[in-house]
């Protein structure tokens, strides 16, 4: 038996922070991956022979203080890709093109929209920017406020003051707003708040016309990337990259780590983590056991119900965390024509959601658990950026598509062949000839996602990103600051404050609570 | 749409007749509506209930003096089966399951999570892997919820099975008269199965009396001829039937606490601060912290260990004979310490007693200089008593008969 | 020529209340209601020959009992009789009950689910515990956050102590309820969807929101806030329609002196140097006040009654983006006979309260979908109750007043006007839902009164028939509502208030915005509020 001091279960790129910063702390940190390869759904795969790609495709909101911390530049990472920018492809009026920070310059609308766009995303990054401190904090614990608590409190009391009456008056207005109506108030132009609309929902069991949706968008606002607030790249080698620059990182601290090696279970000792079991049988020894994994896995699976609380396992059970999003990868023999996109803006994120009412009707089914058959989706040319990713000439097409009910009702055998149906008739439709091209498709439902990447639901945020599971509520209501109700054991994914993304976040801040509280 | 055809799923349609009867009767029903003479019902969880047959101070008598037989069907049954029934009863309560043996019962509790008292109420070990859970609150979302991950099924089981109390100096005597054999050898906490016409009657020695007793289930169709065999029986043994009024008297003398009135339950505080923790409810003594982990356990550990309980549950005995219930408590006649939650003159003690439940440190390192506001009405004019109180230890009244083995005269 | 002390625009219930609470401290006050009857949409009108109708409201629970009091409103003959409950028809013949003894409320869920009786324990204890958080907040004014002066931050500390008196877990349940759906929110207590189905019901009245979207939790707070003498969540019938509420206001108002002008539309707010000085009324007449309250909505009272000149620009801007969401109509129906429902036993309690046909989300959910479609919904969520059954008076003996609220009903068809011809087509399909369960059902109709939003803007005045005049989204609740900075019922314009529904706290027969407003009024003119009494306290 091997004794660690700490254990990271997961190599995903959550894990993969946790881990090293525990290491660099002078620990003993083993970490478990079940997968041949680290990166989770961050990894690069051959999807098709010569073809590679990352589920994960955009990076928007990897945060500075984890590449600055974990040191990620000299580990390899490369931070200078140039902000990609984003075109809605219209339905008749043509594309409109945002680049660098979510829009900074718009291409593509009048002017008298271009000027009420830029009060818009003013305004929403300011309020983003209340929002942001937040992130990379443990939340504040409701009914016992700590003197840290009181004071990132107090600092965004005083912050929204300092935005003036107006505008703490409309944050306060705006925060639990629906997108759409957000969108109404202030533009004229479909494609524009059918791009809101889109972004708002990514990833969320929500309509744009759902109340609260804007918090997705601030959640999407609140990162940054390429150097610019709400930005994003694509980045040279795909994802994988980003998960390359991690493990070198974890290496050089000293991380020791397994891969293909799945935990079995979550061994306690007195009601506290005492290390794990791996499937081959080993047990691995460890007073502190950090899970990157999702909530619901490491609770009800690893650890068990037995020696946990049954509200708490009931609270665990009912976090809402079955996915919509399909993730769609084509191996195409050449680069594909989307008529009046530059070569340039074909580089960057391509989005098909025309209008707020595309979004919201492709949502509209989601809710009976069928698929669009409009669907909205973002779509991106990884090749383009990484020509290694496919053969000379040919071309990678990478898409998130909305909306695709992790229990489709019908059930995916039969559901599966009629939306990849559905969403190449979209395809077709903005890049006429496509359909021609196409080597070789995958497509990843919800379902897909969860057996490939060992995540429930599918859902990349190891739970809806909603107002009831955010900040203090996040996974549940009480245990919110990546400690456990079980001594040693901790959350360090996606599924805990702030949520997920390729951001870092959850593992850098589990990763100083855990050196705050056993210091 | 079209018109709307009728119903047929039986079970569902024969269901909706409840709603005739708002007022269920128990099994027992005809019997005790024979007996009755003062018509004095009221309604335990649902359940037409004797409050009184003909007299409350002489019907506490035959608890005291005969065999007192009290319909406890309305209590709440739920059945535990399945091979992790152990383990997960020892999940759910404080007190260590695998120590009790088949055919054994013990009294217990269970909490939230955050080691506030859910109810309280006896588990019955029927057989290895068959538990009862027998209680006054119900609780099966909880039940089901606390089962997953176990191996073990949990019904409902209230309707099905009838039960009855019979208690008092006779009543072993009555059963071995009606045909119990070997009832004498049963130990307190004991349970055993009896043939009773076609099925069986499950007797465990228990009682909420403190007194010699015994709780008898049956399937609800045996109900009535398990009656008249006791009732027939019972001739000889002074059997009478007795309400709750009584009951209660003998239970404060027992010095036995009654969930939601002694304590609130946790699932029925509208006030947050209302509920209470095995310590101070009097319960502490069931959490066996010996045992692996149970639901609460890591809160109560840490209650105890901050030190932040804040009350405590104590028996008084107050001067004079008037009745203390819900009278404030004062800790030098000034300061409020807590409440009385229930009160009762004893007339086998001929002591005046109650259940507070006081704020500590009151009862807890001060225990002296405990006063009790009584406001005694009579005749339209209330008379303020500030009578002194008493610690004691419960139960107040404590009967070797309700232990001895095999019991006197039987 | 006369000038008054106040002149109220529009004789609804909060605009008499409000009346009422200013009379009584002295002012002289004067109500203009553009109708030939008053009440606005609590009202009772006989629109056939022996039968009245609650042609809008139709049930009541929300109106404080505090205003009932201080106005002496059952001297002048309102009275509230709480009903049994309720059931759901479901599409198998059979229904759900909910009945007032808890017990057999317990049973009658376990026909469905054993898990699910025993769970509505935690969740009505849930539910009530944050009534009881929120009711004393009712009658408060909201504090502006955004202000310095010490009343906002005497209110905010009010606020900021109530919290921080809620433990851990109670605070979580507020979030829950401020954020969830009513879908959601319901899932983590019960697997039955008839029984869900009920229950959401109150999620989403009024609202143009499904069941399955977030916020409608709240709404179903919204409507469990009320009681009938202390019983928290308990509805009930006004005794001669809803219109005893306003007629009783009414007789209040009179009795203290006041007076109530019908037939008085006002064409707009009489403005000279950035100061109400009274109204003129549709004919051209000059009515002079020194003050002016507005019972209709924030949009009819800032942007119709007043110049935009007179208002600042970004006010203007965030009453236009105020929500205010036609969602739903109303049937109702004078039957010469009490229908049959077959699915129920005879002489069934549910027959008193509130009977719905809805018994999947899933429908309410499609039903809101058509709403979102510009469509009336082809399957809709229907509300109806009899009260003739428990209040005799309303039609002669053996006849009944059926009234059928709708759901969901837009305020404009696929972006046209509504047509009679849409407005028949919407009755049938509440008329024809109805006679799926109740054979005969046609053929009892004497008179029907269909109500789309048409209706309701056009009589009642309220913008898009929003029955609650304005969306109950926390973007329009507390200090938001109706638009942040002027959440206080004063306005921008000096002297000009608002009473009415679109503000705090929001929509329902429930009387606190207008007596909030008249404490507010009063306050400006420093008057005693002396006879405004504070919320009970809940202990």
């Amino acid at each position: 038996m091997t004794s660690y001091d700490a254990i990271v279960i997961g190599g995903g790129h959550n894990g993969l922070v946790a881990a090293t910063l525990l290491a660099r702390s002078g620990r003993k940190v083993r970490l478990v991956e079940t997968a041949d390869t680290l990166g989770g759904a961050a990894r690069t795969d051959e999807f098709a022979p010569g073809f590679r790609v990352s589920t994960a495709h955009i990076l928007n909101r990897l945060h500075p203080d984890v590449i600055r911390q974990l040191d990620l530049a000299a580990h390899g990472l490369d931070t200078s890709a140039a902000p990609a920018p984003t075109t809605v492809l219209g339905d008749r009026e043509g594309p409109v093109t945002l680049r660098s920070g979510y829009g900074d310059h718009v291409d593509g609308i009048s002017p008298d929209e271009a000027k009420a766009w830029s009060e818009l995303r003013a305004l929403l990054l300011r309020q983003a920017g209340i929002l942001k401190p937040f992130l990379t904090r443990r939340p504040p614990r409701l009914g016992k406020l700590s003197r840290a608590d009181m004071s990132l409190l107090g600092g965004s009391a005083l912050a929204l003051r300092r935005l003036g009456k107006e505008d703490m008056r409309e944050f306060l207005r705006m925060v639990l707003m629906n997108v759409a109506d957000v969108a109404d108030e202030h533009l004229t132009d479909d494609r524009l708040k059918g791009l809101l609309a889109f972004d708002a929902t990514l990833g969320s069991h929500l309509g744009p016309r759902s109340p609260t949706s804007l918090l997705g968008l601030y959640y999407r606002l609140a990162g940054e990337a390429g150097g610019s607030v709400g930005g994003q790249t694509i980045p040279a080698g795909g994802m994988g990259a980003v998960i390359n620059a991690l493990a070198r990182a974890a290496a050089a601290a000293g991380v020791e780590i397994s891969t293909g090696a799945n935990v079995t279970r979550i061994a306690l000792e007195g009601g506290k983590a005492a290390g794990v079991t791996l499937g081959t049988g080993e047990e691995l020894r460890a007073g502190t056991v950090v899970s990157a994994i999702n909530p619901a896995t490491t609770f009800l699976d690893l650890v068990g119900p037995r020696e946990l609380d049954i509200a708490f396992v009931r609270k665990i059970g009912n976090i809402r965390m079955k996915g919509d999003a399909a993730k769609l990868h084509l191996a195409l023999d050449t680069v594909p024509d989307f008529p009046g996109i530059s070569d340039a803006d074909r580089k960057g994120r391509l989005v098909i959601a025309t209008s707020t009412d595309h979004v919201e009707n492709a949502f509209n089914p989601a809710k009976y658990g069928e698929f669009s058959p409009e669907p909205v989706m973002e779509i991106t040319l990884p090749s383009l950026s990484d020509p290694t990713l496919a053969p000379d000439g040919a071309c990678v097409l990478s898409a998130v598509v909305q909306y695709a009910p992790y229990d489709l009702r019908e059930g995916w055998e039969t559901g599966k062949p009629k939306f990849l149906e559905a969403i190449l008739a979209t395809l077709e439709a903005n890049a006429p000839g496509i359909r021609n091209t196409i080597r070789h498709s995958e497509l990843l439902t919800p379902a897909d996602i969860e057996s490939r990447y060992r995540m429930p639901g599918g859902h990349w945020h190891h739970g809806e990103l909603q107002a009831d599971q955010m900040l203090f509520s996040r996974p549940v209501a009480g245990h919110s600051g990546y400690d456990t109700p079980v001594g040693g054991l901790y959350l360090c994914g996606a599924g805990s404050h702030p949520g997920g993304g390729i951001s870092g976040v959850p593992g850098l801040n589990a990763a100083r609570n855990i050196l705050a509280s056993e210091r | 749409m079209t018109v709307v055809p009728p119903l047929t799923d039986e079970k569902r349609r024969a269901a909706q007749k409840h709603i005739e009867t708002i007022r269920f009767e128990t099994p027992f029903h005809p019997r005790i509506a024979a007996l009755m003479q003062t018509n004095d019902w009221y309604d335990w969880a649902g359940y037409k209930s004797a409050n009184t047959l003909w007299a409350e101070e002489l019907e506490y008598f035959a608890i005291r003096a005969q065999s007192a037989l009290f319909d406890i069907s309305p209590m709440v049954k739920y059945r535990i089966e399945g091979p992790d029934a152990e383990a997960f009863c020892n999940r759910l309560t404080l007190r260590d399951v695998s120590k009790l043996r088949p055919g054994r019962v013990h009294y217990t509790a269970w909490c939230d999570d955050s080691g506030h008292v859910l109810d309280d109420g006896t588990l019955f070990r029927l057989a290895d892997t068959r538990f009862r859970l027998c209680c006054q609150e119900r609780h099966l979302p909880w039940l089901l919820d606390g089962a997953l991950g176990f191996d073990v099924a949990v019904t409902e089981e209230t309707e099905e099975i009838a039960g009855l109390a019979l208690q008092g100096p006779t009543s072993c005597a009555l059963l071995k008269a009606a045909g119990f054999d070997g009832i004498e050898t049963m130990k307190p906490f004991d349970i055993r199965d009896f043939g009773h016409e076609s099925g069986s009657v499950t007797v465990s020695r228990t009682g909420f009396t403190g007194d010699l007793g015994y709780e008898l289930f049956i399937d609800t169709p045996l109900a009535l001829s398990l009656w008249d065999r006791l009732w027939t029986a019972g001739e000889l043994y002074g059997i009478r039937a007795i309400g709750n009024a009584a009951l209660n008297q003998a239970r404060i003398e027992a010095g036995l606490i009654v969930a939601n009135i002694d304590f609130i339950t946790t699932d029925h505080a509208l006030r947050a601060d209302r509920v209470r923790m095995p310590d101070e409810t009097g319960l502490g003594w069931m959490v066996d912290l010996k045992k692996g982990h149970f639901n609460g356990r890591r809160a109560i550990e840490d209650a105890r260990r901050n030190n932040s309980i804040r009350h405590v549950l104590v028996g008084l005995e107050i001067e004079g004979n008037v009745p203390a219930d819900h009278a404030i408590v004062y800790h030098r006649k000034k300061r409020e310490a807590g409440v009385i939650t229930s009160a009762a003159w004893s007339p086998t003690a001929k002591r005046n007693l109650a259940i507070a439940s006081l704020e500590r440190p009151y009862g807890d390192t001060i225990t002296e200089d405990l006063w009790v506001e009584i406001y005694a009405l009579h005749e339209l004019r209330y008379t303020k008593l500030m009578k002194r109180a008493t610690i004691v230890p419960r139960p107040f009244v404590k009967l070797p008969r309700r232990t001895a083995t095999p019991p006197a005269d039987c | 020529m006369k000038r008054w002390d106040a002149v109220v625009i529009g004789a609804g219930h909060n605009g008499l209340v409000n009346a009422c609470y200013l009379q009584r401290a002295g002012l002289d006050v004067l109500v203009v209601e553009k109708n030939d009857w008053i009440g606005g949409a609590a009202v009772s009108r006989e629109l056939t020959p022996g039968f009245t109708y609650s042609n809008c409201s139709y049930v009541c629970s929300l109106f404080r009992p505090e205003i009932m009091r201080d106005l002496e409103l059952p001297r002048y003959g309102l009275q509230v009789i709480p009903y049994e409950g309720g059931a759901v028809f479901t599409q198998d013949g059979d229904y759900l009950a909910a009945y007032h003894d808890p017990h057999a409320h317990r049973r009658e869920i376990a026909r469905f689910s054993a898990r699910d009786a025993e769970a509505y324990e935690r969740y009505a204890r849930d539910v009530t515990r944050q009534c009881r958080f929120i009711q004393p907040l009712l009658m408060r004014t909201a504090p502006d956050p955004a202000s310095f002066r010490p009343r906002d931050l005497s209110e905010l500390v009010y606020l900021g102590r109530k919290f921080a008196g809620m433990s851990a877990e109670e605070l979580q349940l507020t979030v829950r309820f401020w954020t969830m759906s009513i879908s959601d929110f319901l899932d983590e207590y019960f697997e039955t969807d008839v029984l869900k189905a009920y229950l959401a019901v109150s999620g989403i009245i009024g609202t143009a929101l499904g069941p399955m979207s977030p916020g409608t939790a709240y709404v179903l707070l919204h409507h469990y806030m009320g009681e009938v003498d202390g019983a928290v969540g308990a509805w009930g019938f006004a005794r001669g329609g809803m219109g005893s509420i306003t007629r009783a206001l009414a007789d209040s108002l009179r009795a203290s002196g006041g007076t109530i002008r019908t037939e008085a539309e006002v064409d707009h707010v009489l403005i000279r140097n950035g100061k109400a000085e009274g109204v003129v009324l549709a004919g051209g007449e000059e009515i002079r006040a020194a003050r002016v309250i507005s019972n209709a909505d924030v949009k009819r009272t800032f942007l119709k009654f007043v110049d935009e000149k007179e208002l600042p620009e970004p006010f203007v801007k965030s009453v236009r983006n105020f929500k205010i969401r036609g969602s739903s109509g109303k049937v109702n129906i004078a039957l010469d006979s009490m229908p049959q429902f077959p699915a129920l036993p005879e002489d069934s309690p549910c027959l008193q309260g509130d009977m719905h046909f809805t018994d999947s989300i899933e429908r309410m959910e499609r039903a809101y979908d058509d709403w979102k479609a510009g469509r009336w919904s082809a399957d809709p969520m229907i509300d109806m109750v009899i009260p003739t059954t428990l209040d005799p008076t309303m039609a002669a003996p053996g006849k009944h007043f059926m009234s059928c609220f709708s759901q969901y009903c837009p305020p404009q068809v696929e972006g046209r006007d509504w047509t009679d011809a849409d407005r028949d087509a919407f009755a049938e399909t509440v008329i024809s839902q109805i006679a799926d369960y109740s054979p005969g059902f046609r053929d009892r109709i004497v008179h029907m009164e269909v109500r789309t939003p048409r209706e309701i803007e056009a009589e009642v005045g309220l913008t898009e028939g929003n029955i609650f005049q304005g969306e109950l989204t926390f973007d329009q609740l507390l200090f938001n509502r109706p638009v942040p900075g002027y959440a206080q019922y004063r306005s921008p314009v000096d002297g000009l208030y608002i009473c009415g529904s679109s503000t705090h706290p929001g929509g329902g027969v429930m009387g606190a915005p207008g007596r909030n407003a008249a404490a507010e009024i009063l306050r400006d003119a420093s008057k005693s509020t002396r006879h405004v009494s504070p919320a009970y306290d809940v202990i």
